[in-house]
């Protein structure tokens, strides 16, 4: 088969990331070509400013160098412009005459910066800020002169400006609009910044509108700039001046060769471009849905789906991006993201002390958080531009909304600390004890701009997961406001751009009941999926179509498939279920027993009332089982585990309630229960609540007048106290409003999803309407989970009706 | 001239799964089916912290170790990037539908690899 040909116009970072993903999806399907007009492989843009401000090389900044391109076999063209196209004969051809054949053709060529169109624009000494060779120039100038204009206040003006500072210039920032950085900030912070600003040392001349330059020769006209000349008649010196009056999509290519251009190449939601098929377009050149990004998560987010569709998967809409600000100039905190102004329809919490140097303002609208602008403290930056992403009500956490995600009672390193104050080698990931220090090395080494790749890298936060927002935050400041954020939808893994709704959607709507069926139907990328989607379609097919969809233990994670919890050595622990928290002499001895005739190292009381055996070799398994002859405790399953209970009226003389009845029939009746997640009852028989039950999946506390029910309460790894569902009379009630409230959770919550988020994401009003106030409703979810139970069978003695592998326990020998 | 030893069908193995073959000294050798019948064998323990690469998910030519998700390649033993590190990998025959080793190499390899051992974990504190 003869290899397609692929070429590339534009070597920056958009283009290579849209390569990258092409050659993991499809590494021998193209030969590939690429024109750069720069004489640098792909490098970090983003990064100019910090190697401006000396805190980083030019050589830290490269992200793919020339052996990159050599190991994947790309031929590339370094210093070559592309300066036509034939498109029937579909040949590329550049300014020296290299010309390249394709059969696609994939335009990045990026953007431009905007210059000034007034006289002396073409003097000495006057430059956009860019690439590399400007920097460098600017580097250069720092050196050797003195005064510098930079003429523009938002972004790429400001870090310009901090930049040249640094390197002992005298920097006045020319700017047109009212206030600073007007496009991310409203008045207030937008003055604030100011105030900073000028005190490190710049100088400002706001609402300024820019007559000439004048040059050093031939009476102002020809030479170096040695002056900026305003409209009202004042003169500022100036030996080097900054054009960051923004930037314009570079189309000119596109333009020349007849497809079609609005203010960037137009592109489809495939990204290819509406003229022609075979040509695609991505990055700060091309025009999406009328918007041209100029930021790094939206076209990295382009540049994957193009890679889809240049893979031939034919998969992957590109539906556009929300985006945030960042500034990056050392030791200025400002976030900005969404309708930040606010206006027409929509309210404002505003919180301001000008003097202590912080100002936070959040929009909302329809109960919904629609933007936000911090200035000095953008802590919950991340947090706030998440919310804003999945577009969640807001209403029920309103009043503590202003004071952060903290302030939601969060366990862990999650938005404790700033990010930004805190010392290198501060801990920031508990688990797999990466340091801060540890991140921002890999974060500007390796190129790294999404969560995932930093958990990939450095592990942070790919175990628990409670440090997310954390090392979401240090990814902000260090990759600056560009990092990539999650997009809106999530993947459920890399096999798939199928969200988990939309997985669950499809297997509910065209009764997929196997395993092949979903993936074929979804069109998986992989023949039979990977360690992440498995799992969750297994459960998916389960929790949908009980007693129709086949169970798939090679899909299940080995816990689940062995029955008991594996150790760090490879044995397994063994639980037995205690119903309720309640034993008794003849359980006891036959644990004892046990524990004696397999050796078993170590005994421990579980947190959840009942008894753990730890070490025990998997060819014991069975036989443990067997002796121990209690049913499984499903410890080692995202399954029901266990409901705690206090002694309640049947001996204390407090009890109001009979809790341990309660807890044994709650048990007897949801046991061998799957779920997204782990599930922990506990019922108490007053409000002293003994059981703990205020952090528990589904919590009941037993008063005089009846039972009150808690939900979404965690323990863990989000320590979080229940809310208050509802109260009921009766023990049939209270068995009915919990049953219906964990079916609903099972039938739409997320694989690996603990009720505790699952509720902050469909949120409390959802569940009510389905549980409390639709009667009919719950009756038919509790009878959906008593079918689906009926006769499910006990894993530990019914090896065949639960599919149990007994192969598994017996090694083979040599 | 190596010795093939049968150790077993490829029907004993699950598809997409593994079965464990116990060797008179040193750690286990996992053997390995993929969903097209390929057969692979590696050292039951995976580079990172000594997981029973046998325990784990199987998916395409890979496996998921139990103990921290590592992705291993069933051809070479190694570890798909950013991780790195391999464990030994044994050679496999087909015949028929038997599954065979070479004896020498079960005999003869990794035998100085340790299993991991429960117990208190061991840290390196600064001084």
């Amino acid at each position: 088969m003869r290899k397609l040909k692929l070429v590339m116009v534009g070597n920056g970072m958009a283009g290579v990331r849209t390569l990258e993903e092409l050659l993991k999806m499809a590494p021998d399907l193209y030969d590939i070509t690429v024109f750069g007009a720069e004489p640098h492989p792909n490098y970090n843009r983003i990064l100019l400013s910090p190697v401006l401000a000396g805190e980083q090389t030019l050589d830290e900044i490269v992200l793919n160098p020339i052996e990159w391109y050599a190991q994947h076999g790309i031929t590339l063209h370094l210093g070559k412009k592309v300066v036509d196209v034939d498109r029937r004969r579909r040949i590329v051809k550049a300014e020296d005459g290299t010309t390249a054949e394709y059969d696609r053709l994939l335009l990045a060529t990026g953007s431009n910066p905007f210059i000034l169109p007034v006289p002396g624009k073409d003097l000495d000494g006057v430059i956009a800020y860019r690439d590399i060779q400007d920097t460098n120039t600017m580097i250069e100038a720092a050196q050797r002169y003195k005064h510098a204009v930079v003429v523009g206040g938002g972004l790429l003006g400001l870090e310009a400006a901090n930049g040249l500072m640094l390197r002992g210039m005298q920097v006045t920032v020319v700017h047109i609009a009212p206030w600073l950085m007007e496009r991310q900030l409203d008045d207030v912070a937008g003055k604030l910044l100011q105030k900073s600003l000028e005190d490190r040392g710049l100088r400002f001349m706001i609402g300024a509108s820019t007559a000439a330059l004048i040059g050093d020769r031939d009476e102002g006209k020809g030479g170096r700039v040695m002056a900026v000349q305003f409209k009202d008649g004042r003169e500022v010196p100036a030996d080097l001046v900054v054009m960051a009056a923004g930037i314009r999509p570079n189309t000119e290519l596109a333009e020349k060769i007849g497809v079609h251009c609005n203010r960037g190449i137009v592109v489809s939601d495939t990204m290819q471009t509406i003229t022609d098929a075979r040509i695609y377009a991505v990055g700060e050149c091309a025009s999406h849905r009328g918007i041209a990004y100029g930021l790094v998560a939206p076209l990295f987010e382009q540049g994957k789906v193009c890679a889809t569709h240049l893979a031939e998967f034919g998969i992957g809409r590109y539906t556009g991006s929300q985006v945030s600000t960042k500034l990056k100039v050392t030791g200025i905190d400002l976030f900005s993201a969404g309708n930040f102004m606010g206006g027409e329809g929509t309210e404002e919490i505003v919180m301001s002390d000008p003097y202590g140097g912080v100002y936070k303002k959040l929009v909302l609208q329809d109960d919904k958080l629609v933007g936000a602008c911090l200035y000095g403290d953008t802590v919950d930056g991340s947090w706030y531009f998440q919310l804003l992403r999945e577009g969640r009500k807001v209403a029920e956490i309103r009043d503590r909304l202003m004071f952060g995600e903290s302030h939601l009672g969060v366990a862990g390193h999650e938005g404790q600390n700033k990010a930004a104050s805190m010392a290198d080698d501060a801990e920031v990931c508990g688990c797999n004890g990466v340091n801060k220090g540890t991140i921002c090395k890999a974060i500007k080494e390796k190129g790294l701009f999404t969560l995932d790749e930093v958990r990939k890298h450095t592990k942070a936060s790919a175990s628990c997961g409670s440090c997310t927002g954390l090392v979401e935050q240090i990814l902000m400041f260090t990759a600056g406001g560009d990092y990539s954020a999650t997009p809106k939808k999530k993947a459920v893994c890399a096999c798939t751009d199928h969200s988990h709704d939309e997985v669950r959607r499809a297997i509910r709507e065209h009764r997929l009941v196997t395993m092949d069926s979903a993936f074929r139907f979804l069109d998986w990328r992989t023949p039979n999926g990977c360690s992440t989607c498995r799992p969750a379609v297994n459960y998916y097919l389960l929790s949908t179509w009980p007693k129709e969809a086949q169970d798939d233990p090679q899909s299940r994670f080995i816990n689940e498939r062995s029955h008991a919890n594996i150790q760090k050595d490879g044995t397994y622990s063994v639980v037995p279920r205690m119903w309720g928290g309640e034993t008794n002499a003849s359980e006891l001895r036959r644990i004892a027993d046990v524990v004696e005739k397999y050796k078993i190292p170590t005994v421990k009381v579980t947190g959840g009332q009942r008894i753990d055996l730890l070490g025990v070799k998997k060819e014991d398994l069975p036989h443990v089982w067997q002796d121990l002859g209690m049913p499984s405790g499903h410890a080692y399953a995202k399954a029901l585990r266990t409901v705690k209970t206090c002694v309640g009226s049947e001996w204390c003389r407090f009890g109001t309630q009979d809790s341990t009845q309660m807890g044994k029939d709650l048990e007897r009746a949801l046991w061998r229960m799957y779920a997204p997640h782990k599930v922990k009852l506990a019922v108490s028989g007053c409000p002293r609540n003994c059981a703990e039950s205020g952090i528990k999946d589904v919590g009941i506390i037993g008063v005089d007048s009846g039972w009150e029910l808690y939900i979404g309460g965690n323990g863990g790894i989000k320590t979080e106290a229940g809310q208050f569902f509802c109260k009921v009379k009766t023990a049939e009630e209270v068995l009915e409003y919990s049953g219906a409230f964990l079916q609903l959770y099972r039938e739409e919550g997320w694989y690996l999803e603990r009720t505790v988020h699952y509720l902050h994401r469909v949120g409390m009003e959802h569940v009510k309407q389905k549980v409390l106030e639709d009667a009919e409703n719950r009756k038919a979810l509790w009878e959906r989970l008593q079918f689906a139970l009926d006769g499910e069978p006990d894993p530990w003695f019914e090896f065949d009706k639960a599919h149990v592998d007994t192969r598994q326990f017996e090694p083979l020998s040599v | 001239m190596s010795t093939w030893k049968a150790v077993c069908r490829v029907g004993d193995i699950p598809v997409l799964g593994a079965r464990r073959v116990a060797r008179p000294q040193g750690v286990d050798v996992a053997v390995f089916r993929t969903q097209d019948d390929q057969v692979f064998a590696l050292l039951d323990r995976c580079p990172h912290k000594g997981g029973p690469l046998s325990q784990g998910i199987v998916f395409g030519t890979s496996v998921a170790c139990p103990l921290h998700n590592w992705t291993i390649g069933l051809d070479d033993g190694c570890a798909k990037t950013p991780d790195e590190g391999c464990t030994q990998r044994f050679s496999v025959r087909l015949e028929g539908d038997q599954v065979l080793l070479d004896l020498d190499e079960l005999l003869t390899l990794a035998l100085d690899e340790l299993p991991p051992a429960a117990g208190a974990a061991i840290r390196l504190v600064a001084a």
